[in-house]
């Protein structure tokens, strides 16, 4: 599963991933391989990227995400590595 | 004609200003790059943004609503100005300046009588502009272009949205020069708010770009639909206004570096006449000792 996150300044992060957890408007997520396609408003929160051995956290601000055909796409006014 | 040393010294004058305008312009050529660079990396944020709304919008029977679509009588006014900070970029600033004064005078005369037409200025030349003149300014966000990113640029839009939604103004116009290429510019008076509905149908940001019909997908929305839309809605404005700032910027200093270019053409053409003002006139000294040398030897050879 292919992840992009997108800010307007760079991009965040790009890459193959097992899964993303991410704070949705009305609760908190997780999108693994073969979700249904989903376009979902995100809160300010905790990222959690899964790469399979390693993790990584990013805090967003205010943001939405797109996920379809196993491509998952999250547009973030701000995005900072943890 | 000049004396020799006055001509010497404008000489030194000239070229010293001719290294600077060319050391100027290629500033001005790097920090184009810069915001080029920029703007192209916003790119891809922008074009999905509006791909997802445009999805949504066509999708949806429900006809989008958001409080920053609210048409109001037009009372209050906010005209939001993108300058430079520095001058020196040929009649870049001049002419929105110009775009800015007549779009308050044509479209809003009335609420311009009556100081209701507030000029946000980003940038300071329009800013020294529009306080001189005694003109309604805000001037909270006149100089975050020395260290433009999306991070400044969206708090400023922020307050311009929230000013907005508390009525604050009713009409908020954006003016700027956008970047055609290094040589043009062209200005922009376009409407930041409220949206019109058949521009949060195609937003602006893609409008250049060609948008290919994907097969249609078979969206889960949460939380729905409308309330993504309203979601999004202020973040095309930012993207919006993010936008405008950087064309504006890109134009400044393509303009700045057309102008210096020019400047150290003009430097070279005036070197070269003052070189040839300065040869002719070391060759009439010369000629002129020449000849008073040989009249003098010739007074001595006679009167012995």
């Amino acid at each position: 599963m292919y992840l992009e996150i997108v800010t307007p300044d760079q991009k965040v992060f790009a890459g193959d991933i097992v899964g993303v957890q991410v704070p949705g408007s009305k609760g908190s997520f997780e999108v693994l391989e073969n979700h249904a396609a989903l376009v979902s408003t995100l809160e300010n929160g905790n990222v959690r990227v899964n790469e399979g051995k390693t993790s990584q956290n990013f805090l967003i601000d205010s943001g939405v995400i797109e996920v379809k055909n196993n491509k998952v796409i999250i547009l973030a006014e701000s995005a900072k590595k943890q | 004609m000049p004396s020799l040393k006055e001509v010497r010294s404008r000489i030194t004058s000239v070229s010293s200003t001719q290294q600077i305008t060319k050391a100027m312009k290629m500033v001005a050529a790097a920090k184009l790059r810069k915001a080029q660079d920029r703007s192209m990396q916003m790119r891809p944020y922008a074009k999905k943004l509006s791909d997802i709304l445009k999805n949504i919008v066509t999708n949806s029977e429900q006809a989008a609503s958001s409080e920053y679509m609210d048409e109001r009588p037009t009372a209050k006014v906010l005209i939001i100005i993108a300058t430079s900070d520095r001058g020196l970029c040929g009649g870049f600033n001049s002419n929105a300046i110009k775009a800015a004064v007549n779009a308050a005078k044509e479209k809003y005369a009335s609420q311009l009588e009556a100081g209701n037409v507030t000029f946000m200025c980003i940038g300071k030349k329009g800013r020294d502009f529009f306080l001189k003149r005694n003109y309604k300014v805000d001037a909270e966000y006149a100089e975050i272009l020395a260290k433009l990113s999306f991070e400044v640029a969206r708090n400023a839009a922020e307050k311009v949205m929230l000013a907005f939604k508390n009525k604050e103004y009713d009409v908020v116009e954006l003016v700027y020069n956008e970047f055609k290429n290094v040589a043009t510019q062209v200005i922009q008076v376009e409407r930041f708010l409220p949206i019109s509905l058949n521009l949060s149908a195609q937003p602006q940001s893609t409008s250049k770009l060609d948008l290919k019909k994907d097969e249609p997908t078979d969206y889960v929305f949460e939380p729905d639909q409308a309330e993504i839309v309203t979601q999004l809605l202020p973040k095309t404005l930012k993207i919006q206004f993010y936008k405008a700032l950087l064309e504006s910027n890109a134009s400044e200093n393509g303009a700045r570096m057309s102008a210096m270019d020019k400047a150290t053409e003009n430097a070279g053409e005036l070197l070269k006449e003052l070189k040839l003002t300065y040869n002719r006139t070391r060759q009439a000294a010369i000629t002129k000792e020449i000849l008073e040398i040989v009249g003098g030897a010739e007074a001595l050879a006679s009167g012995a």
